[in-house]
């Protein structure tokens, strides 16, 4: 018998590596989890939502082109408007980014797949059901109409608001728990899946905006998820928050909305930057001027948009020191966003620009963006603001920044990367018609609106009189929206038309980066992982594409007909482990499907459907966890090619899923920080908090702490002994950890509850409840982890060598020691201090 | 033997220092003046905190800068920096936190301005 000849052993390989990676056919298709499949749908979903967006803004339009319009109603007037934003906002602005950085980081990192693909399949469901359960409101006339940053007391109202305000609230915190899995998703990827070789100083701009991007998610969303939390709490349960009658304040509100509204912006802006980064250096014929520049303004701009928020606050009648602190760090982030323009002038002065479609949105795009951040300067002075805030002057400069800073740089990498996505290219020619179309409309109509706000036009009045003299600037605004909207259509015709025979080469624009190595007609990715000496490898490593094509990289087969990934070092990309990664699945589907119907019937106050839906939600997510994470291998290592082995199972700080706990803990500890500057906000600006109310005392929350720290530390030592050799011993201890656990969660509850406080009387008790409710809730949540750990160890799925659920749990426990540390030194001793 | 500059650390999160510096600077001036302003504690206070925030703040920075001027080799090679060599990959580490430190610099004297001219808490 004769070997294989070298021919017969690689189309063996594309064989077995088809099969592994093969999309599910059929209704099947629904169940897949692979970031190129959940990428497109995620895109997709964003895009129909931009357009559905985009003729709620036309209605706006519409009604608004000439004085006294009788078109719409009031009402619906402000339900559409409030939808538009929210739309753009939640469902497009963000989700999009989430949907490019899903389908391109693999490619671009020399990634088969994302670390974790059901979670972004998970995400991509709940943002799906989410978001045609708020879009959907509007055909109801049931869709949010307080505007789309629902300031109380207008929106705590329940008569002015309806369920409008309810489908807002729990239709977003739904979707925010979507960002903050593709934020665990893409920080995880960019710095453990990155190719061999690829360090950090080799890594493409795109992946450090992510990366930043993806950080800045974690302290953003929280906040509002908190928000959302007490909101929603006031109008369902008459907890009064933002009630001033009852110690709450509307301003607090504002606050937690907006440490997440401004960032957010920056959230938005920077991944568009991030296609631009890639663009420029394509079609300028050489690598980016500046790399490093480039990395100071993300991480600059990452820190920096965090000390904005106030300044869409300027009109509150805060102490002027305090706006001021606000307005010189809105002057400043000015820096880090002129860097990157300036780079990438200079990239191109350097090189030689070839003229394309994607160049002319991405210059278009930051001419405008120009034009939206100088007024950006002027508004974040807060005499300037005084006089325009509210006015359409406000609408004019957001709609520069957001379209300038977002819309163009999405349809510029819309024309770059289509050719990789769909293996067409995209027309030219149609492409130059829809630009000059989307600028000069997007121009005339938002243009006039600045001479609008400083004569004097207010924002969201849905009528105003002809002898304001604001017929001609609103009627030659609608009539650019009107063209704006022409140019969308051209681009979504360009995408939809039939394409036959345009096939489009490898590498149509000869790009340098590791994507356009990707095969656009095969679903593995890359053929092979390749070792990455360079930033532009497919421009400075010549012989990468046909070598890696070959199967000469790592990871060439799939003998075990698995879906296999690298993971490599943070710094240095040193290889570490072969991590087998999920294939397709029902369970993030059906995940989905039951937490949104929590949330769904949390809206209309279907308590029973909301019970089942309760009780139904963890069985798919159990299912999920139990065969799909932490699974022993049938071997310990595996060969990867190029003469290396690695292992194929690791825990502890390594392992990727140790990470995904530490990220998404951090983002938790986010929403916990916000409750308590929650609590210390009241006690500022009412000395007296309490009210006279009595408080929990100390002796429960200090024994609640006790019996948290003892499971604390019962589950760490259970991780020593289990590692030490002892599992029983360990299980032992777990099961102890698991009593205090309820113990401690208990003695949490006994506090207010002893004390007789009632939550709807003072701010005062409602806030001591939400805090000692977010905690027990997450030692519940430890409870669970501790019994999981037992029932695997019986299982034989947890051993003193494989150990990662363990770990996982005790990194869980120590936020949650800290978190109970803090929540009850709060309520039980910071009043005695008073 | 005793060294002016501590040891070098290799780590990701170092590129970070000089802006968490700002971060916490900006917190603890907007934290204090809303503080006193709320209770009508003189504004005084604040602005001498401030200033010696400040002049903490901006030390931290200049300390953090030299380390990374020293990661940065003190200059001796210029960028990009692009090899594919754990020296190159310092390089960058060191040059990219300089820059941030030049930038989180000049963002804490902007966040020192407004105690500097403003004395009350007027709204």
């Amino acid at each position: 018998m004769t070997a294989p000849s070298d021919a017969e052993r690689r189309a063996a390989e594309e064989k077995r590596l088809r099969t592994v990676w093969a999309t599910p056919k059929g209704w099947r298709y629904l169940s897949a989890v692979n970031n190129t499949e959940v990428g497109v749908w995620y895109g997709g979903t964003a895009f129909v939502f931009m357009l559905f967006a985009g003729c709620l803004a036309l209605l706006v339009r519409a009604q608004l082109a000439v004085p006294e319009n009788d078109l719409v109603s009031a009402d619906l007037y402000n339900q559409t408007f409030t939808l538009h934003g929210t739309v753009m906002m939640f469902l497009f602005a963000v989700p999009i980014f989430e949907a490019v950085a899903i389908y391109l980081l693999p490619a671009m990192l020399g990634a088969r797949e994302m670390p974790f693909p059901r979670l972004g399949a998970f995400g991509f469901w709940s943002f799906f059901l989410g978001g045609i359960f708020v879009c959907g409101s509007i055909f109801f006339g049931a869709a949010p109409s307080a505007g789309w940053f629902m300031y109380p007391p207008l929106a705590t109202d329940e008569e002015f608001t309806g369920i409008g305000a309810d489908i807002w609230l729990l239709g977003l915190s739904f979707i925010e728990v979507a960002s903050i899995a593709a934020a665990v998703e893409i920080i995880v990827g960019v710095m453990k899946c990155r190719a061999p070789g690829m360090r950090i100083n080799l890594m493409p701009l795109f992946a450090w905006y992510l990366l930043i991007v993806a950080g800045m998610i974690l302290f953003a969303f929280p906040p509002l998820i908190a928000g959302d939390l007490l909101f929603e709490m006031q109008r369902m349960f008459d907890w009064p928050f933002f009630d001033a009658e009852r110690g709450g304040d509307p301003l607090l509100w504002q606050h937690l909305f907006w440490i997440f509204g401004h960032p957010e912006v920056y959230i938005i802006f920077l991944p568009s930057i991030a296609i631009l980064a890639m663009i420029v250096p394509t079609f300028s014929g050489r690598p980016i001027v500046g790399y490093s520049w480039i990395v100071l303004a993300a991480v600059g701009t990452g820190f920096l948009s965090f000390g904005l928020w106030v300044h869409h606050m300027f009109a509150t009648g805060l102490p002027q020191i305090s706006l001021a602190f606000f307005s010189a760090a809105s002057e400043a982030v000015a820096i880090p966003t002129g860097v990157q323009i300036f780079v990438f002038l200079a990239t191109m002065l350097a090189g030689r620009v070839t003229r394309s479609t994607p160049m002319l949105f991405g210059t278009g795009g930051v001419a405008i963006f120009v034009i939206g951040g100088l007024t950006g300067v002027m508004v974040a002075l807060a005499p300037f603001d005084w006089q325009a805030h509210d006015t359409y002057f406000v609408v004019a400069h957001l709609h520069y920044v957001l379209a300038g800073g977002m819309l163009f740089p999405v349809v510029a990498g819309i024309y770059y990367w289509w050719p990789l996505v769909s293996g067409r290219m995209l027309s030219d020619r149609v492409g130059r018609i829809a630009f000059w179309t989307m600028f000069a409309g997007f121009n005339l109509a938002f243009f006039p609106m600045h001479l609008a706000g400083l004569w004097g036009m207010p924002r969201r009045v849905f009528v105003y009189p002809a002898e304001a003299g604001l017929g001609l600037v609103n009627l030659l605004s609608s009539i650019g929206a009107a063209i704006f909207a022409a140019g969308v259509l051209v681009v979504v015709f360009d995408v939809l038309r039939p394409k036959r025979g345009a096939v489009a080469p490898d590498n149509p624009w000869n790009a340098g980066t590791l994507e356009w190595a990707a095969q656009a007609d095969e679903t593995w990715g890359l053929r092979s992982i390749p070792r990455i000496e360079s930033r532009y490898p497919v421009w400075e490593q010549p012989d990468l594409v046909a070598e890696l094509r070959a199967g000469n990289g790592y990871l060439p087969d799939a003998e075990e007909g698995r879906r296999e990934a690298l993971i490599t070092s943070v710094l240095d990309a040193a290889p570490e482990q072969v991590l087998r990664v999920a294939g397709p699945s029902w369970l993030p589907l059906a995940s989905a499907i039951t937490l949104g119907g929590v949330f769904i019937a949390l809206t209309f106050h279907w308590w029973l459907t909301t019970l089942v839906f309760a009780v139904l939600f963890p069985i798919p997510l159990l299912t999920w966890i139990w065969t799909g994470t932490a699974e022993i291998p049938e071997k310990p290592a595996k060969p990867i090619g190029r003469g290396e082995t690695l292992p194929l199972y690791v825990s502890g700080q390594s392992a990727v899923g140790w990470w995904g706990m530490f990220i998404t803990m951090t983002g938790d500890a986010t929403a916990f920080a916000s409750l308590v500057f929650g609590y210390f906000f009241y006690w500022t600006i009412t000395p007296d908090l309490a009210a006279g109310h009595e408080g929990p005392g100390p002796l429960w929350p200090m024994l609640a702490t006790a019996l948290v720290l003892l499971a604390w530390a019962a589950t760490v030592a259970a991780r020593s002994w289990n590692r030490g050799g002892a599992p029983g011993l360990a299980r032992l201890a777990l099961i102890a950890g698991a009593a205090f656990s309820l113990c401690g969660a208990a003695a949490g509850l006994a506090g207010p509850w002893a004390a007789g406080l009632d939550p709807t009387a003072h701010v005062y008790p409602a806030t001591v409840w939400v805090i000692v409710i977010w905690t027990v809730a997450h030692v519940a949540v430890g409870l669970v982890m501790q019994i999981y750990c037992v029932a695997r160890g019986v299982a034989g799925r947890l051993t003193p060598a494989h150990d990662a659920d363990l770990r996982n749990t005790t990194l869980y426990f120590h936020f949650l020691a800290a978190t109970a540390i803090v929540a009850f030194a709060v309520v039980g001793l910071f009043p005695l201090a008073l | 033997m005793f060294h002016l500059l501590p040891r070098e650390i290799e780590s990701l999160w170092t590129l970070f220092t000089a802006p968490v510096i700002w971060a916490a600077h900006f917190l603890l001036c907007y934290v204090a003046a809303a503080f006193a302003c709320a209770r009508g504690i003189d504004l005084a206070l604040v602005r001498l905190g401030v200033a010696g925030a400040t002049a903490v703040a901006l030390g931290g920075i200049v300390v953090a800068g030299m380390l990374a001027w020293r990661q940065w080799g003190f200059g001796s090679g210029d960028p990009p920096h692009d090899e594919p060599t754990r020296k190159e990959r310092l390089l960058f580490q060191g040059f990219a936190t300089l820059l941030l430190c030049g930038l989180s610099f000049a963002a804490v004297v902007f966040e020192a301005l407004p105690a500097v001219f403003l004395a009350d808490c007027r709204p």
